[in-house]
């Protein structure tokens, strides 16, 4: 580097250009880093907290609510029953969101071109989001039980009949849920590049799907047979239940039918898309 | 590996070679090539349309190009490790979150490049954007103050090389004569700076060279006496009987030509035109070489290849 003659201001009255001291300029960008900064994007707009907002205040929420349900109606509830309204609503439905609006936030609002020059290796940008997608997927699986436990001993401490039976299975089926949704809807936020379509394509798949697969199942034996392998809905309800009881050959096909090969496709599309 | 020398010598920083970018039958960038030194402000001049941004996209990796390179200092863009520490880029001011502050889109900026968060407040005073506007929403800046920001998150990595997409768009006429010092002095200082507009007025005082770019073919370059030699001497004024049959000629010659109202303005010689309508029998009233300067070349050659000429327009 030759600082002197970058330091010479004749022609540029009144304009001063301070240089970067002392930070290399060779060096990659850290993946670390990269994933400290998409972290910190889906923090720093008022929609991404309302988001994350959203996620947390609708979990205290719902089970506040079932606090309340419960007593009236004399019900008896494990951490389990918390955590499957969670899961319900609104951790179920809006994680999926934020994985979508991980990628499509920035075509929405253009911010692709900066992302994408600053790091033009865009398999890194997607990596990162991805970290991301995970790191929230882990945040929802600490949140969901934590505010489950201080209702569930509201629950106990107002006269309901609690129990306080729990496994380290229902909470590792709880993560890998969360973690699935997040990530599914990232695949399709990258397929489809554009909010409003994503989520609808998420949904239709996430909601529609289940349903003729179980109608299929219904009238024809052949569809019968071939449900377990394609229906990511049923190979995934012993998690819904609070257990990981689940085929892990079958749980193996649905995921790479319907997670694995919207991220590659996906993937594939954002790497190539040309940026305007 | 040691960065180069700043102005040390005046390879070309900037390399665009025979690039070409087609999206089906239309080819929106068509074997542009040119060279932008170190120390030097270069000029990209033509039309809304014309193929600018298209290219100024391919030189940063955002659009793939159907055939040709780009290299930036001897690299590819997409081999550079840190880019912004590199190549500064500015292609649209409004290309950011709407609901992020100023100082919160060159935090991000300032972070991927690994920069301590202090050269965010250095870009916000060089770019002259105050604490109070600093912290105000994307959404509520002025297009000016966007183009100040936009700026700023340009030269967030110290870069030896600035890339700029219609920056002048929007600002005042203070703002355009503040970021001409700005630029002057980035490149006296051995910067390279490609800056892309519509109008030459913007350019023209500023650029060191300039390239004229329509209908995605590159259709002058040279510096400013270089252009007006080209301009002063080749061009000429005819007017025929029959215009649509002088159009047609210049047409079928694949000469350069605009049409304002009765007259031709031609990119060629009067001797030449003379001949040329000889041997397409064309009648012509009226024949004379053109005074004008840079923007009649400007407009005659960028607009001879523009989609809808400005048939009838009067200036």
């Amino acid at each position: 580097m030759n600082p002197v003659s970058m330091l010479d201001h004749r022609h540029a009255p009144g304009i001063d250009m301070p240089r970067v001291a002392s930070t290399p300029r060779e060096d990659p960008i850290p993946f670390g880093r990269l994933v400290k900064v998409e972290l910190r994007k889906s923090f720093d707009t008022r929609s991404g907290r309302w988001l994350l907002g959203a996620i947390t205040g609708g979990t205290a929420l719902v089970m506040a609510l079932m606090v309340v349900v419960g007593i009236i109606d004399d019900q008896a509830f494990g951490l389990t029953d918390f955590m499957q309204a969670a899961n319900f609503l609104p951790m179920g439905l809006l994680l999926p969101v934020l994985g979508v609006l991980s990628v499509t936030g920035e075509w929405g609002q253009r911010t692709n071109m900066v992302t994408f020059t600053l790091e033009p290796r865009r398999s890194r940008i997607a990596a990162a989001k991805l970290s991301t997608g995970v790191l929230m997927a882990l945040g929802a699986a600490v949140i969901a039980p934590t505010v489950g436990i201080v209702s569930l001993a509201a629950f106990d401490l107002a006269g309901g009949a609690a129990s306080w039976e729990f496994s380290a299975q229902a909470l590792g089926g709880f993560a890998l849920l969360q973690l699935i949704g997040v990530l599914t809807g990232f695949a399709f936020g990258m397929l489809v590049l554009n909010t409003p379509a994503a989520i609808v394509s998420y949904f239709a798949f996430s909601f529609l799907l289940p349903t003729i697969f179980m109608g299929a199942a219904s009238l024809w034996r052949w569809a019968e047979s071939l449900r377990p392998w394609i229906d990511f809905d049923y190979v995934q309800e012993p998690m819904l239940n609070g257990t990981l009881d689940v085929d892990w050959r079958q749980f193996a096909t649905t995921t790479a039918l319907w997670f694995v090969m919207p991220v590659v496709l996906g993937a594939r599309r954002l790497v190539r898309a040309e940026i305007k | 590996m040691q960065p180069p020398l700043l102005g040390a010598d005046s390879d070309p920083m900037i390399s665009v070679e025979h690039v070409t970018k087609s999206y089906g039958p239309y080819t929106a960038v068509n074997d542009v090539s040119f060279e932008a030194a170190a120390g030097e402000i270069t000029g990209f001049l033509g039309p809304n349309g014309a193929g600018k941004s298209t290219t100024m996209r391919i030189m940063v990796g955002l659009t793939p190009a159907t055939s040709g390179r780009v290299t930036l200092n001897g690299r590819e863009y997409h081999d550079i490790p840190n880019p912004g520490r590199h190549v500064g880029i500015l292609l649209d001011a409004s290309a950011q979150h709407a609901g992020r502050t100023g100082r919160e889109i060159l935090t991000i900026g300032a972070m991927t490049m690994g920069l301590p968060s202090a050269r965010v407040d250095e870009m916000l005073a060089t770019v002259g954007l105050t604490e109070s506007e600093s912290r105000r929403r994307l959404r509520d800046y002025s297009l000016g103050m966007k183009q100040r920001l936009g700026i700023a998150h340009a030269l967030l990595g110290d870069p030896e090389m600035l890339i700029l997409d219609e920056p002048a768009n929007g600002l005042d006429p203070a703002g355009i004569r503040w970021m001409r010092g700005l630029l002057r002095g980035y490149a006296d200082r051995g910067g390279s700076v490609v800056l892309s507009s519509h109008l030459l007025h913007e350019v023209e005082l500023v650029a060191d060279r300039m390239i004229l770019i329509g209908n995605g073919r590159i259709v002058a370059s040279g510096d400013r006496a270089e252009l007006l030699r080209l301009g002063g001497g080749a061009a000429t004024v005819a007017r025929a009987d029959d215009p649509v049959a002088l159009t047609t000629a210049l047409d079928a010659e694949r000469i350069a030509h605009r049409t304002e109202g009765q007259l031709v303005h031609v990119f060629a010689p009067p001797v030449e035109v003379g001949r040329l309508a000889v041997r397409h029998q064309v009648a012509l009233v009226e024949l004379r070489a053109q005074q004008d300067g840079l923007e009649d070349l400007f407009l005659t050659l960028t607009e001879s290849d523009a989609r809808e000429p400005l048939e009838g327009a009067h200036s």
